[in-house]
């Protein structure tokens, strides 16, 4: 069991709290999902993209093998050096060893959500490795030593004045100032100072083609290649699912990646590494954890798709009302409820239920993941592992019984009806979470069916 | 053309009104409309909270009680729903698909099957309508805005047959209204606020009532509604189709 | 058995059947490349000259940058105003750039990005360490969409191959859009026909 207090649904009751904060959360989220509608819509052949994006992944699943296979040969050709890391220890052990190598003591980073699913920073920073986010959003919540609410926008959750707090105590801006403008600059200022004396530099993955052994990785800010070039070692982090076939295939994705996450045509900079320059070292780490068992599930191997463009976390109205948070996990949002659920079902066993199975994730994923039939399957799951608490499973079943047995069901519905008409004090207590914001439904002195029988004489 | 008429649970307990209309308005048709008394429920509230394992018997009741019609009308999208997806039992699977198959929701039913042309319908208010999501994103009974589709509206294109009827525009057009079954119990601040929003949404935009397919939807926004003393009503879509004084 | 070897036998084991690859085929309809270029590339923050002259170019840059900025060019056609760029052995040493000039092999009208490869960069660090930089692109090299890029970059190989599409950019703070996140402040683009 999820420890008491710590479930979606309490930390969810937490956000929302602040009812304001709450509106403020929901707004800027849906801001990007309009945005990202927008660059869609100047797309006529979008739902093609999708459809060939889907068709091209799972192709990538049914002939991973070779593919990674045909990946490490093509690399190794180019003089990137492969790692290859059963779980997330041993990635952050491969990683860590390679750093030890070159005796430094200082690393920079930019976005990679397996290294957050690794626990790469705090693996390391217990080893004496200090470890600086590049990507601003990230080294905000790592300043305030937290992590990321969100895949592509790590610290929307934060409101400007209390960045220009957070900078004002670590960065010495001004107190008060809270220009986005301003204190983006600050951050450039100080990160520059680590970009220049960082000797290595960790990178995520968006694609690797196994046809041509180059790996590929978008960002806005440009962190990932400023601290690429400038550093010795350049060590990428990917998980195995992250191969595309050919380098054709990128064109389906590209199209479809910034526009999904941001609503941009494409991120500033697409960056494909396909060598080492002269005098760099390139290191690869493989990751499996967890990957090559899912591949096995037929409800859930799909997962696998993802591309991580959060436009499900956008689309949301859960995730928009309760915040990243909420999902007490690396990657939130309705990809992190069906993701984590493989890694630890104990531990997430709440995730599947922080949802409404509205459907919206599963209609603007670039790739076609059936996310909101995931959730369903794995609230089969959960119960069937018996990760579910007693209440709920008694007042199931007791309704499974009485709505599979007609004369019960009309017994109970009339005695129901009557208790809400005449006894309100039993059902409008805070007992009742339905009565704490919602009135209750009317009670009829008839049901249908009653009226029925008399009014059609059958 | 034998039609079964299946009312949701909360329908026949919380709301006859809606199953009145809904038959009404079928037999209004000219069409031969039965309501089979033993049916219960889809067992839709057992399995979206993991119990799928639970709704054996409810789904064997379900073909016992449907299997004979030609087509099977709920007033609910989400309903109709759950049988088309899920609706299984191991010795019986030839019948199972057949009533798959052959059960429609009400808009549906009337746009597709009948191809309904015209309505003797009057409702001289201020409508919005709330696209409830298993009805647009799993029957498709309109386009949704995820997609980049034509796009088009069964339950809108019914209610343009329907005189002095005007329908409000919302800022957010499909978003979920948070009742979602055990959701709105289990997470029930989420829950709320969606419904609270959404609540909002049709008020900015001066709606007299709110309607939609779904009672279950509407249900939420009632409590959401009666909470803030608010005077808009919730109203079934086929209330309204079926409002001809 | 090494970690290589099990991942990669778990996989074999639990990989699904294999589906076939898909066609690739998406029609565009036909636009205007050079306006539709611009207009994108404009709207994510760079900024678009039509030029039928190095010698505009030269002015342009002249006048739009401060006589004081340390540019750095690698364009042969420009090396008599902005001198030739000499490969420093340090990518540290470029730190102090204000103005890195540099050509692109192509621009992608539906994103407004431009392809370029370690070879146009002088050195890999240049075009994000500068605090400007300016590309130059031939007019003709304006495809409609990325799926003509890939059929152009073909099969060849590169170090390092971008696509790099405006100036370096934030909107982490409250979804405020900043431009020069930790790259270049802005992007000049000169189109050239000749």
């Amino acid at each position: 069991m999820i420890k008491t207090g710590n479930t979606h649904s309490e930390l969810a009751d937490k956000f929302n709290r602040d009812k304001k904060r709450v509106e403020w959360h929901d707004e800027t989220l849906w801001f990007v999902r309009v945005k990202r509608d927008k660059a869609a819509l100047q797309i006529p052949v979008w739902e093609q993209l999708r459809e060939a994006a889907s068709q091209i992944k799972n192709n990538v699943l049914g002939n991973l093998h070779n593919y990674l296979v045909q990946f490490e040969k093509n690399a190794q050709a180019n003089g990137i050096r492969i790692h290859w890391a059963a779980d997330a220890k041993e990635h952050n052990e491969i990683v860590h060893a390679i750093i030890k190598k070159h005796a430094i003591n200082h690393i920079i980073k930019s976005k990679s959500m397996l290294t957050e699913e690794c626990g790469l920073n705090e693996y390391l920073e217990n080893q004496g490795i200090e470890v600086i986010d590049t990507d601003l959003g990230e080294r905000i919540v790592q300043l305030a030593h937290e992590s990321p609410s969100h895949i592509v926008l790590p610290c929307i959750h934060w409101k400007k004045e209390e960045i220009g707090q957070l900078f004002h105590q670590h960065l010495g801006t001004p107190h008060g100032n809270a220009d986005p403008q301003f204190l983006t600059a600050a951050a450039r200022t100080h990160l520059r100072e680590h970009f220049l004396k960082g000797r290595v530099a960790i990178t995520g993955v968006n694609f690797a083609v196994a046809e041509t052994g180059e790996f590929v990785v978008c960002t806005n800010e440009g962190n990932a290649d400023l601290g690429v070039q400038l550093a010795d070692v350049h060590i990428a982090c990917m998980g195995i699912e992250k191969i595309i076939p050919q380098r054709k295939h990128l064109g389906v994705f590209l199209r479809l990646l910034a526009r999904s996450a941001t609503g941009q045509p494409i991120t500033t900079y697409s960056s494909h590494f396909q060598k080492p320059r002269a005098g760099q070292e390139m290191h690869m780490v493989l990751v499996d954890n967890g990957r090559s068992k899912r591949l096995a599930s037929d409800d859930f191997r799909n997962a696998l798709k993802c591309i991580r463009c959060g436009a499900c976390f956008n689309t949301c109205p859960v995730y928009r009302r309760s915040g990243g948070h909420s999902y007490h996990t690396a990657i939130a949002g309705p990809i992190g409820s069906i993701l984590a659920p493989g890694f630890d079902l104990k531990k997430n066993s709440d995730l599947p239920f922080a949802s409404t199975l509205c459907g919206s994730c599963t209609n603007v994923c670039p790739v076609k993941i059936d996310i909101h039939q995931q959730l369903f399957k794995w609230r089969q799951a959960v119960v069937k592992e018996g990760h579910v608490d007693l209440s709920k499973k008694v007042v199931l079943k007791f309704t499974g019984f009485v709505l599979s047995h007609p004369l019960i069901y009309k017994l109970s519905g009339t005695l129901g009806r009557w208790v809400l008409r005449n006894l309100p004090v039993i059902t409008n207590t805070r007992l009742n979470t339905w009565y704490k914001q919602r009135e209750m439904p009317p009670a009829p002195k008839q049901s249908f069916n009653s009226w029925y029988k008399q009014n059609k004489r059958v | 053309m034998n039609i079964g008429l299946f009312i949701p649970c909360y329908i026949d307990q919380l709301y006859p009104q809606v199953g009145i209309a809904t038959l009404e308005l079928l037999e209004k048709q000219g069409l031969n409309v039965t309501y089979p008394a033993n049916q219960t429920c889809c067992g839709q509230p057992m399995a979206n909270s993991g119990f799928e394992h639970y709704t054996h018997t409810s789904n064997k009741n379900f073909i016992r009680t449907f299997a004979d019609f030609d087509y099977i009308v709920c007033p609910s999208g989400s309903c109709t729903l759950h049988v088309k997806e899920h609706l299984y039992v191991a010795n019986r699977k030839a019948q199972a698909t057949q009533i798959r198959n052959k059960i429609y929701e009400l808009t549906e039913f009337l746009t597709d099957v009948i191809n309904l042309k015209a309505l003797n319908a009057s409702f001289p208010y201020k409508v919005g309508l709330h696209q409830s999501c298993h009805g647009l994103r799993g029957l498709h009974l309109a386009q949704m805005s995820e997609l980049v589709a034509a796009p088009f509206s069964k339950p809108e294109h019914l209610l343009s047959m329907v005189k002095g009827i005007e329908l409000i525009s919302l800022d957010r057009h499909d978003e979920c209204c948070g009742f979602g079954g055990t959701f709105s119990i289990f997470e029930e601040a989420v829950s709320v606020k969606m419904g609270q929003d959404r609540v909002a949404d049709h008020l900015n935009h001066q709606a007299e009532y709110i309607t939609g397919v779904d009672m279950s939807c509407l249900m939420h926004l009632q409590g959401i509604l009666n909470r803030q003393k608010s005077p808009v009503k919730v109203i079934h879509i086929a209330e309204i189709l079926n409002a001809d004084k | 058995m090494s970690s290589r070897e099990a991942i990669l036998s778990a996989v074999k084991k639990n990989q699904p059947v294999e589906s076939e690859l898909p066609e690739l085929n998406f029609p565009f309809t036909s636009v205007n490349l050079k306006d539709t270029f611009i207009r994108t590339l404009t709207a994510i923050g760079g900024r678009v000259m039509d030029v039928t002259s190095w010698n505009e170019i030269v002015d342009n840059i002249k006048a739009t940058y401060s006589t004081t900025s340390q540019v750095v060019n690698t364009i042969q056609e420009l090396s008599a105003d902005f001198g030739s760029f000499q490969r420093p052995s340090n990518p540290h040493d470029l730190k102090e750039v204000t103005v890195a000039i540099m050509k692109g092999d192509f621009g992608v009208a539906e994103n407004g990005a431009i392809w370029l490869t370690d070879e146009a960069m002088g050195n890999q660090v240049l075009p994000y360490i500068c605090e400007h930089l300016v590309l130059v692109i031939n007019a003709e090299n304006i495809i409609p969409t990325l799926h003509e890029a890939y059929e152009r970059i073909g099969n060849s190989t590169y170090t390092l191959g971008t696509f790099l599409a405006g100036p370096s950019k934030t909107a982490d703070i409250e979804q405020s859009l900043v431009l020069g996140a930790h790259g270049p402040k802005s992007l000049l683009v000169f189109m050239i026909t000749s």
